[in-house]
């Protein structure tokens, strides 16, 4: 594949599953999982979970208080491709090196980790692959 | 533009505000008009329960064999009047910070004969609350000297590194989003004028301390103890960048 980095060596290394980055994207699925994508919106809801709306805004969702400091998710599926959403969820600092959205699938090269989440990614992989699926339906026009 | 992201705008193109000379709004600012009032009034403050239990703590000796801070101090309007405003310092000859609490325990345990309170204890909020009411509208005035540069220096690295699983500095939020809204709040500039403070999440109050450990909780970072060094430095950094701006303890917020 082109433009692939070499991430093979860090996953396994944590016990991740490993990804290639083509472009400024992750184009295959993690371990080939297949993505739900109501789990993947209840991820992306979730407070404990996902907690996407603390940062995005996503108008179809009957929600008071969402965020702004990240873009708004309406049409994030017709802007970017699933390989693009997924990318930018496992660890967008891949291609923004001074992005504030978190490495949703990363371990190594984070500072004073909280015990309880030492060596644990912020999301699963089966949950990155929901997630994908679910911010994948999202046009434009709700 | 809409004004916020004017704000926005105009805040990323300024000089670090440690290094510069402008007062940096209060984060009080930044609540509803409704919560501003509530705070500013002193009937209707509910942080002035604690003051007003503070006051009373001010004017009693804990034991017979102890002293009250009345004794030595006498009328902390007159005797407390701007000493928030210097907090945290290094006491000379010392090599040590001390925080407003840190200085009431020092006293407790060196002049009292009483022990300390422990962090966050209704005693500790009280007497720091009723302390700093002392210096209400006073504008702070911490600097960086010989004595606490190196504390300083500290807390200035640990406000610009990355923690956490999530992956945050608090420049991240509190610098460089300023004005920007994380669910219902607006991020404020992280200014320590206004604690202890009432916060509606926790109904009561607390001090800056537990506040950090919240924003720790928050981009699920390693937190650390009440009154440690970390967390000393790190309020020096933080009221340097406060400089000149008032104080108004006990403050409210979400």
């Amino acid at each position: 594949m082109a433009a692939c980095f070499s991430c093979d060596a860090h996953a396994s290394e944590a016990g991740l599953l490993a990804y290639d980055i083509v472009g400024d994207a992750v184009p295959a699925a993690l371990g080939g999982l297949l993505g739900d994508p109501e789990r993947g919106r209840e991820i992306v809801l979730d407070r404990r979970s996902g907690n996407c709306l603390i940062c995005h805004a996503l108008p179809a969702i009957d929600q008071h208080f969402q965020g702004e400091l990240g873009p708004a998710l309406a049409g994030v599926g017709e802007r970017l491709s699933t390989g693009q959403i997924r990318l930018r969820l496992i660890d967008q600092s891949r291609i923004n090196a001074t992005t504030i959205m978190p490495p949703y699938y990363r371990v190594d090269a984070l500072s004073h980790v909280a015990p309880e989440y030492i060596g644990q990614t912020a999301l699963q992989a089966q949950q990155i692959e929901d997630v994908v699926a679910y911010l994948s339906t999202l046009s434009s026009s709700p | 533009m809409n004004w916020r992201a004017l704000c926005f705008a105009l805040i990323a193109t300024l000089p670090s505000a440690a290094t510069s000379t402008e007062i940096l709004p209060s984060g009080t600012t930044f609540l509803s008009q409704g919560l501003q009032a509530q705070a500013a009034d002193a009937g209707a403050n509910p942080g002035m329960l604690w003051v007003a239990d503070g006051e009373r703590l001010w004017n009693t000796a804990e034991s017979a064999a102890s002293s009250s801070c009345a004794s030595c101090h006498g009328d902390a309007e007159v005797s407390m009047r701007g000493v928030a405003t210097r907090y945290p310092l290094v006491i000379p000859g010392s090599n040590q910070l001390l925080n407003l609490e840190g200085r009431i325990n020092t006293c407790r345990v060196q002049r009292q004969n009483a022990l300390a309170y422990a962090h966050e204890s209704d005693e500790l909020l009280s007497l720091s609350a009723f302390v700093a009411r002392q210096s209400l509208h006073m504008p702070l005035k911490v600097t960086v000297n010989d004595a606490n540069a190196e504390f300083f220096a500290a807390g200035e690295a640990a406000f610009h590194q990355r923690r956490g699983q999530l992956n945050l500095s608090c420049a991240n939020c509190h610098v460089e989003r300023v004005g920007l809204r994380l669910r219902g709040d607006v991020i404020t500039h992280a200014l320590p004028n206004a604690f202890p403070i009432y916060r509606l999440e926790w109904q009561g109050l607390g001090s800056l301390h537990r506040r950090l450990r919240a924003c720790a909780l928050g981009v699920r970072a390693e937190m650390f103890d009440y009154g440690s060094e970390a967390y000393l430095n790190l309020e020096l950094y933080l009221t340097v960048r406060a400089n000149g701006v008032a104080v108004e303890t006990p403050g409210i917020r979400k």
